[in-house]
């Protein structure tokens, strides 16, 4: 079981002056239950990319396989892809539109076909897996704080119990505590419920954090991919492409040029304060 | 430059008659002294009021209760809008809501055409805006085919080429990538150093804050703590309290510090932090 891109290549505006070849060549699987991060600066395919893995963005060229099945194949179903592998777009927030949180979050499955019945259920168990109270459930949306929003519009993706949940930037906008709270229930679906989880993000720190794996894209390639620890060991040509190492990453670096003699692989604050702690103390 | 004296702000909810049904107070009693050319930084949890605040300096809300001045003009003086406008500009967190022109250069040029400055002096402007936000190559581009971050810069472009006095910047990086994120706060700093622009910028990244002349953290619409940058970061737990986070340098050092380690309180910068550790190797 997985999502597997093989050569998968897509070109905006063929054959006009406004051509861009916004995807070459990709090759990448990504096994189920993993959490993988997908960094890249602005305009270097990371959301084209992800527009592809549920079908929403058709290759111009190279096939898409889920769960081994070829998603451009004759009998294959998009609604059923598309209710495998939920996108959570930048701002979901700004998607809701029903007059109170729970029917906003039945939409999806009522789509799907479930009852009403069966709806609410899904929705009611969305909500709490994302953190939001009964209490909520008749609340309008828009009395709610950004980041509550946020949640229910995550909540929104969940209810259609999908396989693969990919977020593009869900923490953009919140204050450092709401950050941490959606991470932290992102990680838990992960982790209890096995969910594969693409995370779109632009802070390195939160990417070194909890992510399993990174995916740098650059220019529309693969520019690296592992772990955390084997990608930002190459924060120079990071830095190239307008990317960044997590700020621990350079502490443990500039600690190294003054002559410690420690590792530099830190790229938390945990990490690096146990190395520090260890170097400091002469262990 | 910016003065507020109690000011309060209550958002009005009514009912099918029209009739007020619920109030919510969101800025309440906040006395402000901002002098020219001064980078303020303002700190506080999704609702706190930092963006209310922020609304009322170039007279998009005016105070409930309470008045606020801006380089000496009430800002509930309606003949002195336009002035106010003029001096005060505003960059919002989501630049599709403030990019109107077809192509990059003209939307930049929008603000100065509005004021009746020369033909050429505008594309000068333009340009110099444009080359500040490190757009310039995308001058003759359509805005649509920008990414999010590269409209917010050609927002800002906007805002610069009105040549204000004091720039709002409001959560302008949320959605930037690390290099643009750099870039915007680099060109405020350098707008504020060189041209003595006063700025106020609203984040929720903390170092983006550490090179401000004075933070201000608020929270249920009240200034609840104010200083400077290290004075503020010095107070890890309280910030925390305040669903808010320090640098992570200054994270580093206080983790460092429970581990029983004698670091001082309010290290901002990593530099800083790499000369305390190795001072400390040297006498252990």
């Amino acid at each position: 079981m997985s999502i597997k891109a093989k050569n998968v290549n897509y070109v905006y505006a063929e054959g006009t002056a406004y051509e861009i070849h916004a995807l070459k060549d990709i090759n990448l699987e990504i096994p189920d239950g993993q959490f993988v991060g997908l960094i890249g600066h602005t305009g270097s395919g990371k959301s084209t990319l992800v527009q592809h893995l549920n079908g929403l963005v058709k290759a111009t060229s190279g096939r898409i396989y889920f769960n081994g099945r070829d998603i451009y194949g004759e009998n294959f179903s998009m609604k059923e892809l598309r209710s495998k592998v939920g996108l959570v777009f930048q701002y979901p927030e700004h998607q809701l539109f029903e007059t109170d949180v729970l029917t906003d979050v039945c939409f999806g499955p009522k789509n799907l076909g479930f009852s009403k019945e069966e709806a609410q259920k899904k929705a009611k168990e969305a909500l709490r897996m994302v953190g939001m109270g009964e209490e909520y459930d008749s609340r309008s949306p828009f009395e709610l704080s950004g980041g509550q929003k946020r949640r229910v519009a995550i909540a929104g993706v969940l209810a259609m119990n999908p396989d693969v949940l990919i977020l593009d930037e869900p923490t953009a906008g919140l204050d450092p505590k709401g950050r941490d709270e959606i991470l932290d229930q992102i990680e838990r679906l992960q982790k209890e419920r096995g969910i594969t989880v693409v995370l779109v993000s632009h802070s390195m720190e939160d990417v070194a954090r909890y992510v399993d794996r990174i995916i740098v894209m650059n220019h529309g390639e693969v520019r690296f991919d592992g772990t955390p620890k084997e990608v930002f060991r190459h924060y120079e040509e990071l830095e190239e492409i307008g990317l960044a190492a997590p700020q621990m990453t350079y502490v443990m670096q500039m600690l190294k040029k003054k002559g410690a003699d420690v590792d530099t692989d830190a790229t938390t604050v945990e990490e690096a304060a146990v190395t520090i702690e260890n170097w400091l103390k002469g262990r | 430059m910016i003065r507020a004296e109690k000011l309060t702000f209550d958002y009005e909810r009514l009912d099918e008659e029209g009739r007020v049904e619920s109030k919510k107070r969101a800025v309440d009693h906040v006395d402000l002294k901002i002098a020219s050319g001064e980078f303020i930084a303002i700190l506080g949890h999704n609702g706190s009021g930092k963006s209310t605040l922020a609304k009322h300096i170039n007279a998009i809300l005016t105070p409930t209760e309470g008045t606020l001045w801006v380089d000496g003009m009430d800002t509930k003086d309606e003949e002195k809008l336009w002035n106010i406008r003029q001096d005060a500009g505003m960059v919002f967190q989501n630049p599709d809501n403030q990019i109107i022109g077809t192509v990059v250069e003209e939307d930049v040029g929008f603000g100065p055409e509005n004021l009746g400055v020369p033909t050429d002096e505008i594309w000068e402007r333009v340009e110099e805006s444009l080359k500040a936000v490190g757009m310039l190559k995308y001058r003759h581009h359509s805005p649509n085919r920008l990414s999010g971050g590269q409209k917010q810069r050609v927002a800002i472009a906007g805002v610069m080429a009105m040549h204000p006095k004091c720039i709002v910047l409001d959560e302008p990086t949320a959605m930037l990538d690390p290099n643009g994120r750099k870039s915007v706060i680099q060109t405020a700093q350098k707008l504020n150093r060189e041209e003595g622009i006063t700025i106020l910028l609203i984040t929720h990244y903390m170092e983006e804050v550490v090179e401000a002349d004075h933070v201000l953290v608020m929270d249920d619409g009240k200034v609840v703590m104010q200083g400077t940058p290290r004075e503020i970061f010095s107070q890890v737990e309280e910030l925390k309290r305040l669903r808010l986070d320090v640098p992570q340098a200054t994270l580093l050092a206080w983790e460092l510090k429970k581990k029983g380690l004698p670091l001082q309180d309010g290290i901002l910068s990593m530099e800083e932090l790499v000369d305390e550790l190795c001072l400390l190797k040297q006498k252990m």
